[in-house]
């Protein structure tokens, strides 16, 4: 039997069987009106164009207007895209994305690993583990960001109270100029590992152990296996969880909005954050639309970076 | 794990390097859940407890009536009706218009049917700021505003459902339709009672992913809605935090309250959430 899906999805004994088809050849499928296939993409393909294609064509107008939304909009041509050039607070929230992106994705699949490599070590409860370990994942960021302002807290907060435990005098974090930034990458770090962790953990699985067994007769060492199979085997799930992750943290901003509001200063004002900021608290609709497209082209070429160095890096098992 | 050629790769139960791993296992697992228990606890501390300059971890007294109280403050259980009307809105919208779409993609024949999946595929890369914009200008433009339309239609027909579902389509074998064909059935019921059983899975995954994803949404309602009508828990917290700012018990037991039945789902549906997150990572290949 053909597996119908991806996912080693079990089919019930009902469908298992294959239907004959001794008679049948291959064209001969339904014989259809043309125009059957309409109800079933209509529905879809309407709020498809309106709400989503439609939209992203409008960003690149509306990029090219002076509009508040509140007066006609008048023709503004590249003017908002110059602007972007001698704006600090853009420059800034370009560098703290940044900042965020290349510190918060390493650390945060270093963790993933490591645990789904803890996690493979042959546990009886691993199921359990795996769970509870997933949960910050999938709880409301915004909920959980009032929580670390309470870790936080300056002095006597829990986390400077257990670095006070060991003598050390812990900053003022959220309030910090230098320390805000580390701060929620920290948070953020706790809230994601568990996406990668369980890709990992799943890829972790999926090796064949006669791969471990043939590089243990050939006298590997342990850091040898995992160097020579257990990488090259997980190298496309860790590509997948460097894409996503880098796309998803150059959109950061919930746990900014919340635990700083982009403060001290804009030591942490995000991208997004800005983006949010001139469309909807000073209504500069083309300057917000001017910014938005430049974040979309900074996740192409990123992605694009990453797609050519996965034929070097990534290794395909087909 | 059950094959002994398994078992011998990892280490043997009751070695000590066993004992090791399941010590760190617990350890990481306790570090991980402290800010969740803590945010239970402190919900349950005094007014003075909470907000003292020297902040305690564990409850001196406890206090389940703060849960009644920060009811009081904001209307949280409007706010979790209309979470769940916004999340569960563009969720059923979203995946029976892909599922419909999908099929149409993954099985019938239309003129342009690749160039239109091409288009389709395109918008997933782009960031949802980029329509942030235009959907806001369209939105207002219509009057949706603080409306439920306005709050559910734009995100119910992202590519992504279509995207998930077409590949997973793809992967059911002509042959049962064609089987159900012999047996008189229509393209239809082919799709009612062929595809779409086989598909539940799949179908759940993406249902249970959107759902989780547009409950934590922050962005899109805090810019629609302006009004108590459609104020989502994630917005309602944010104005609790404005209002309430300082008063950490009744802010953390708002906090719980918006949670709690976020994280039962996700362990009624796990199976479903992992299935979509190792779906999306090794599918994807």
């Amino acid at each position: 039997m053909t597996s119908p899906a991806p996912n080693n999805l079990t089919m019930s004994a009902r469908h298992g069987a294959s239907p004959p088809r001794t008679s049948l050849s291959r064209t001969s499928r339904w014989r259809l009106p043309t125009d059957a296939f309409w109800p079933f993409l209509l529905p879809s393909l309407i709020g498809f164009l309106i709400f989503t294609a439609g939209p992203v064509v409008a960003a690149g107008v509306i990029s090219l207007l002076n509009w508040n939304l509140f007066s006609p909009p008048t023709w503004a041509g590249l003017k908002n895209f110059a602007r972007l050039g001698p704006d600090p607070t853009f420059w800034s929230a370009l560098g703290n994305t940044v900042y965020f992106t290349f510190v918060s994705v390493p650390v945060t699949i270093v963790i993933s690993l490591t645990l789904a490599l803890l996690l493979n070590q042959g546990l009886r409860r691993i199921a359990v583990f795996r769970s509870l370990l997933l949960l910050p994942y999938a709880t409301i960021t915004v909920a959980v960001a009032f929580v670390w302002i309470w870790l936080y807290i300056p002095h006597d907060g829990l986390i400077n109270a257990v670095l006070g435990l060991v003598g050390i005098n812990g900053p003022a974090w959220l309030i910090d100029d230098n320390w805000a930034m580390p701060a929620l990458i920290a948070m953020s770090v706790w809230k994601s590992f568990g996406f990668g962790m369980v890709v990992f953990l799943a890829g972790l699985q999926a090796i064949p152990q006669q791969l471990y067994e043939a590089a243990k007769v050939d006298g590997s060492s342990s850091w040898q296996s995992f160097r020579n199979v257990t990488l090259p085997m997980l190298s496309p799930a860790l590509f997948f969880v460097v894409v996503t992750s880098i796309i998803g943290s150059f959109q950061v901003f919930d746990q900014a909005l919340i635990m700083t509001n982009g403060g001290p200063g804009s030591r942490t004002t995000t991208l997004v954050m800005y983006i949010y900021r001139t469309g909807f608290e000073n209504y500069d609709q083309g300057y917000a639309a001017a910014q938005s497209l430049v974040l979309f082209g900074f996740i192409v070429v990123i992605t694009a970076v990453q797609f050519l160095l996965q034929r070097r890096l990534v290794h395909y098992d087909n | 794990m059950t094959t002994e050629a398994t078992t011998e790769a990892m280490t043997k139960p009751g070695a000590p390097t066993h004992k090791l791993i399941v010590f760190a296992c617990f350890l990481v697992t306790a570090v991980t859940l402290i800010p969740v228990v803590m945010m239970v606890l402190v919900a349950f501390q005094s007014d003075a407890e909470s907000m003292a300059a020297r902040p305690s971890f564990w409850p001196s007294s406890w206090h389940p009536e703060n849960l009644t109280r920060a009811f009081d403050l904001v209307p949280l259980g409007r706010y979790l009706i209309n979470t769940v009307i916004f999340a569960g809105g563009t969720t059923l919208l979203e995946t029976v218009t892909a599922a419909f779409a999908a099929y149409a993609f993954a099985r019938l024949n239309f003129p342009g049917r690749n160039w239109l999946f091409g288009i389709y595929l395109a918008t997933l890369m782009i960031p949802s700021q980029v329509t942030l914009i235009p959907q806001f200008v369209l939105v207002a433009k219509l009057h949706g505003i603080d409306t439920w339309p306005g709050m559910i239609l734009p995100h119910a027909f992202t590519a992504l459902g279509v995207f998930l579902l077409r590949q997973f389509f793809l992967g059911i074998p002509r042959d049962y339709e064609e089987a159900a064909r012999l047996d008189g059935a229509n393209r239809w019921q082919a799709f009612t009672r062929v595809i779409v059983p086989l598909a539940i899975p799949a179908i759940a995954t993406l249902a249970v992913f959107k759902f989780i994803g547009q409950w934590n949404n922050l962005l899109w309602p805090l810019v629609i809605s302006n009004s108590d009508a459609t104020r989502t828990a994630a917005v309602g917290l944010q104005v609790f935090q404005d209002t309430n700012g300082t008063q950490w018990n009744l802010l953390l037991m708002a906090a719980t309250i918006t949670t709690v039945p976020l994280i039962v789902l996700f362990f009624l549906t796990q199976r479903w959430f992992v299935r979509g997150i190792t779906m999306s990572g090794l599918g994807g290949r």
